[in-house]
């Protein structure tokens, strides 16, 4: 999943300090899972924005929202007479729900309350680890299993590095060298000869690198004929 | 011969080779590589030109290297992924060998983490194999990565590094042999404090055939003092430092002169070692004692080749 941080509160406070009505928008997805943004989390970011404004004697209304998917625009919809209604939003998506309101309300102000980190996996309560860059082609059945673009700080493809120490990273010691682990998984799995080939250079167009990725699937795309049926059922 | 540089034809003489390290300044003066330069000429074969250790912005190291060839020193320009994507390393290897730098060493490189710009952006297009690999296949067939003849090919020889000391230690003789596949002509170890544990290493490599197929420099680095030596053990990962060279450092009575000392055993014990080729000597800081260190180890004069 998507997974979040909010931003320091002097930060979001500075950003909001301006505007009377704001809406705190949530996130039932990734961000609620990832204890950043969801229902609970806008509410008390609400309640916190509401003292400080009294505290500091400033006249702002803050509401906390929240809708189911805020990266989809059925869902953002909903909240939308609240929207039209606001000075500014606050988004406690991630950047794709922010992005998403900014995209259909252009003339509203959204700001992010949460800085998006990392494609992740939950490895225990309350820790989140990054296991995806979204490299566009997958070679994880090439290397046991755990991805050296993300996992490796040098995305190297021919790893373990000098810098492997106890089967650690050098740039940050708490962490797993992925290519110490990757070692170890084709160890047990028995296919050491994937490790012992040189890996050429991978082709990065897939990546970021080959500029914004669009991904279309035509055969899910609706016809103009189905896009007013759908339009009329609303 | 593939680039015809010293370092070159002292392995394919079959002498045993000695280089060492000149580390460019942190300013746009050059005034402190020619006074390397000067100071170490004739002490070793070829001279590394650190490409922004440990990240720290210095002089280049390709505009280091012609400083250093102008007052005869023979450079190996150092050459890490983390900050060129292949359209700019391969651009600089026609760059170096256009200049006539005729020694690449192919490095990963450190992580911009430990130096002084931790807020750069990574690159990492390639790591050490992979460019080696490239890098060799302009070199042979004139041919970049992304296909592209060009007429003129670079010369150059090609070297890489590898740590027997880093993590897992079974797989380090592999890693070797992924580089001499890639195309690695000579290779520099990591310094050499766990002799036995290097000789293990050298078993392996030995009985993968590498010591036949790759000119092996075992690194070694002079310390000045036992807080030095402690330091290594303790705080750079993959860099292992017994305990009784620590004593013994901390024990000398002359710390700088049991540093010189020990060192000078060392490529002693080397020297007599089955497959190594020569030493790559790292004296971080203290330049100045290579000629020393490299007379003490009987290792004067260097060969002179035509």
């Amino acid at each position: 999943m998507i997974v979040a941080k909010r931003k320091p509160m002097a930060e979001i406070a500075e950003m909001v300090a301006p505007y009377k009505s704001v809406k705190v928008i949530g996130c039932r997805s990734c961000v609620a899972i990832c204890l950043a943004g969801g229902e609970k989390e806008a509410r008390t970011l609400a309640s916190a924005l509401r003292l400080k404004a009294r505290k500091e004697g400033r006249k702002q209304e803050f509401e906390a929202l929240v809708v189911e998917r805020q990266c989809e625009k059925e869902w953002v919809k909903e909240v939308e007479d609240k929207i039209e209604d606001s000075d500014l939003v606050l988004s406690m998506a991630c950047s794709l729900g922010a992005q998403t309101i900014g995209d259909m309300y252009p003339k509203k102000l959204v700001f992010p309350a949460l800085n998006t980190g990392i494609f992740g996996v939950p490895e225990e309560q309350g820790v989140w680890s990054e296991k995806c860059v979204g490299c566009g082609n997958c070679i994880i059945h090439t290397t046991g299993g755990i991805c050296p673009i993300a996992r490796c700080a040098k995305s190297m493809l021919n790893g373990p590095c000098g810098g492997s120490a106890n089967g650690k990273c050098e740039v940050n010691l708490e962490v797993d060298c992925a290519w110490y682990a990757i070692h170890e998984r084709l160890k047990v799995q028995n296919r050491m000869q994937l490790i012992e080939q040189v890996s050429p250079p991978k082709d990065w167009s897939t990546s970021h690198s080959g500029g914004r990725r669009v991904y279309v699937r035509e055969d899910a795309k609706l016809t103009q004929h189905q896009k007013k049926g759908k339009e009329a059922v609303r | 011969m593939k680039a015809g540089s010293n370092l070159e034809k002292v392995f394919e003489s079959d002498r045993f080779a000695v280089t060492a390290e000149i580390g460019p300044p942190q300013s746009a003066n050059p005034e402190p590589l020619v006074h390397h330069a000067r100071m170490l000429k004739g002490s070793a074969d070829a001279f590394n030109l650190t490409d922004n250790q440990t990240a720290v912005v210095r002089l280049s190291s390709i505009a280091s290297a012609v400083v250093v060839m102008r007052e005869g020193v023979e450079p190996v320009i150092q050459m890490t992924c983390r900050d060129r994507n292949r359209i700019a390393l391969q651009s600089d290897l026609l760059g170096a060998s256009a200049l006539g730098i005729r020694n690449v060493l192919c490095l990963t490189g450190d992580h911009q983490i430990f130096g002084n710009e931790k807020g750069a952006k990574s690159v990492f297009d390639f790591d050490s194999v992979s460019e080696l690999a490239v890098f060799d296949k302009l070199r042979r067939e004139g041919k970049q990565v992304g296909g592209q003849e060009i007429k003129d090919p670079p010369k150059v020889y090609l070297g890489c590094a590898e740590n027997p000391f880093a993590t897992p230690y079974e797989f380090r003789a592999a890693r070797l042999a992924k580089k001499v596949a890639a195309g690695a002509d000579f290779v520099q170890t990591q310094a050499i404090f766990d002799m036995d544990m290097f000789e293990k290493w050298m078993d392996e490599v030995r009985a993968r055939g590498l010591d036949k197929k790759v000119h092996i420099l075992a690194g070694v680095l002079p310390m000045k003092t036992a807080g030095a030596a402690r330091y290594m053990k303790n705080k750079v990962p993959g860099m292992i430092v017994p305990n009784h060279i620590i004593d013994r450092m901390k024990n000398a009575k002359d710390s700088k002169e049991e540093g010189i000392k020990l060192c000078v055993e060392q490529i002693e014990t080397l020297k007599g070692m089955k497959g190594v080729h020569g030493v790559h000597i790292m004296a971080v800081m203290w330049e100045e004692m290579v000629p020393r260190i490299v007379q003490e180890a009987g290792l004067m004069p260097r060969p002179s080749i035509e």
